[in-house]
């Protein structure tokens, strides 16, 4: 009956009780900060690519070196991204959907580049492929190109990215479970359409949420491609590197203009990231932690 | 056109442990019977041998003459409804009831007009007919039940499986989808064994029912001769405890009842 009566007035313990100043205060902190580290750097490179005006900048960025570094960017991202559909579909459909011994360690590998540093990603390729390491004599001796090539920052880029799209997928994958395919399965449906009209409908947007991420990765990777790329200007410099070699001729213009680039690419990336999230909330959070 | 099952002492273990033991089990043609245990007894492993989604490490499934170890995934023609149903949930309710169509083989594949009359038709069976533009997440749990019903009904199952078919639903649902499915089955005459482990629900829907303990079978028959007649100590427990599993939840109930009706009477006064 009367529940609201007889309950005793219990004053709830709000976690937003303190003094206004103290929350003021920490606010203001919060927004210095981001002003200071975030918001300030992106203003300045803009400000600084822009310095001389927008015929400078355009100048900058239709250097051949620099349009050359773009294109390099840009083909190595589209092979990376495609491979890690490729293969992190492949190795999330095998780890989620079967059963078998070391499926832990390989969980493990999957996510080693994340605690590896890129540098040390892109040196283990010089010592593998290179002209000293271990299988440099007998590339060299069939004329093959890895380190110092298109190959070496493939793999580099690949090496770096791995885990984006695999992780993002396995997680999704394992939560969803297998009902859905084994429905399929019994109603007669081959391996390939219950892939196509089953499983992948069910991850396109933590598909679509890794590859963003790994996009972003790959476009901007610095350390482990400055290891094996040799930076040789106009065919294995990608953006970053050319960023670095321009700052360090004191081209300050042109460093920023190839930046501000970058800084492009991540605002998009951030925007669509939080469209994504917003949008696809449930499907993404499946496959959000790592 | 409906099919004999029988189970001959099949054998499954998952890594060390084994789920089922020699479980033998006849189903006659058009019967509904009940699969009933505790749980881990293996009913489950047991349906999905029987529909080929496990494989079985020794013993057969028979399909009336027909060694079931035969056929693939695709040609044991099995009607499986899962415990959460495993609607497609990107696909309307039509496209899910139609998928098994579309699905097979080009040269028995119906024309997409034929498809469609005929889910619709399936939809119609299970009284969905108006739904069939709708999502699953759009449906209450009854009725995703029985998309899933007609989703397996459309590749003109041979068998008709059934995974713990009210599990997931509430009590008065529960009561009334049972009903329905007891007339919908003497309506079509499929071949159903269905898993479950309330006791009630094997007795008031099953033509018989096997008991299933640690997996073996431990006795099959109509829910008379199973009370009347049980074959084992553990069937003997079994259905007592199930019996008696109901009493204490109702006693305690009304305990609980009576010990808050005491205690507002006591707050109220004192206020």
């Amino acid at each position: 009956m009367s529940d609201a009566v007889m309950r005793p007035p219990i004053r709830q313990a709000r976690v937003n009780d303190e003094m206004p100043l103290v929350r003021y205060a920490l606010i203001g902190v919060a927004v210095l900060f981001l002003l200071l580290i975030l918001f300030l750097p992106l203003v300045a490179v803009f400000a600084e690519a822009f310095r001389r005006g927008a015929g400078a900048y355009l100048n900058a960025l239709t250097d051949p070196d620099t349009t050359a570094a773009i294109g390099l960017t840009l083909l190595v991202a589209f092979i990376s991204v495609v491979f890690n559909i490729v293969v992190g579909v492949s190795a999330a459909w095998a780890i989620a959907k079967f059963h078998f011994r070391g499926k832990q360690f390989l969980i493990t590998l999957i996510n080693l580049p994340f605690s590896v540093s890129p540098v040390i990603s892109g040196l283990v390729f010089v010592l593998l492929f290179g002209a000293g390491g271990l299988l440099g004599p007998w590339l060299q001796a069939h004329d093959i190109e890895i380190i110092f090539a298109l190959p070496g920052i493939v793999l580099a880029t690949i090496f770096v990215t791995f885990p984006f799209v695999t992780q993002q997928l396995v997680t999704l994958m394992q939560a969803q479970g297998t009902q859905e395919e084994e429905c399929a399965l019994s109603l007669g449906a081959s391996g390939w359409r219950t892939f196509l009209f089953v499983t992948l409908p069910n991850i396109k947007w933590g598909l679509l949420y890794g590859v963003l991420l790994c996009n972003a990765r790959a476009m901007g990777e610095f350390g482990a491609v400055a290891v094996v790329s040799g930076k040789i200007r106009g065919l294995t410099n990608t953006m970053p590197l050319q960023v670095e070699i321009l700052y360090n001729e004191y081209n300050f213009v042109a460093a920023f203009a190839v930046a501000s680039l970058l800084a492009l690419l991540a605002l998009v990336t951030l925007a669509l990231k939080s469209f994504f999230e917003w949008r696809f909330a449930d499907a993404i959070a499946l496959g959000a932690t790592r | 056109m409906s099919v004999a099952v029988t189970v001959e002492n099949i054998k499954k273990e998952f890594g060390q442990y084994p789920a089922l033991r020699g479980a033998s089990l006849k189903v006659h043609g058009g019967e509904l019977m009940a699969i009933l245990g505790p749980s881990g007894s293996g009913k489950t492993t047991l349906l999905r041998i029987v529909a080929g989604l496990e494989q079985p490490e020794g013993g057969r499934v028979m399909f009336d003459d027909l060694d079931a170890a035969t056929l693939s995934l695709r040609e044991r023609r099995i009607g499986f409804v899962f415990q959460h149903y495993a609607l497609f949930r990107h696909m309307t309710v039509l496209d899910n009831v139609a998928f098994g169509l579309r699905a097979q083989p080009r040269h028995t594949r119906p024309d997409p007009v034929e498809i469609k009359r005929r889910s619709l038709e399936l939809l119609e069976l299970v009284q969905l007919g108006e739904f069939g533009n709708r999502y699953p997440a759009q449906l209450s749990g009854g009725q995703r039940q029985r998309v899933a019903l007609a989703r397996a009904l459309a590749i003109k199952p041979r068998v008709l499986l059934l995974d713990e078919p009210f599990g997931a639903l509430d009590a008065k649902v529960r009561k009334e989808l049972r009903r329905w499915l007891r007339e919908f089955h003497d309506q079509t005459g499929h071949t159903t064994l269905f898993v479950t482990h309330d006791q009630d629900e094997a007795f008031e829907l099953a033509d018989r029912v096997a008991v299933l303990n640690e997996g073996r079978v431990e006795q099959v028959g109509s829910p008379r001769v199973l009370t009347n007649n049980p074959a084992s100590s553990f069937v003997a427990k079994f259905l007592e405890e199930s019996d008696l599993a109901m009493a204490p939840r109702v006693l305690s109930a009304e305990r609980y009842n009576r010990a808050t009706k005491v205690r507002l009477r006591g707050v109220s006064g004192s206020a």
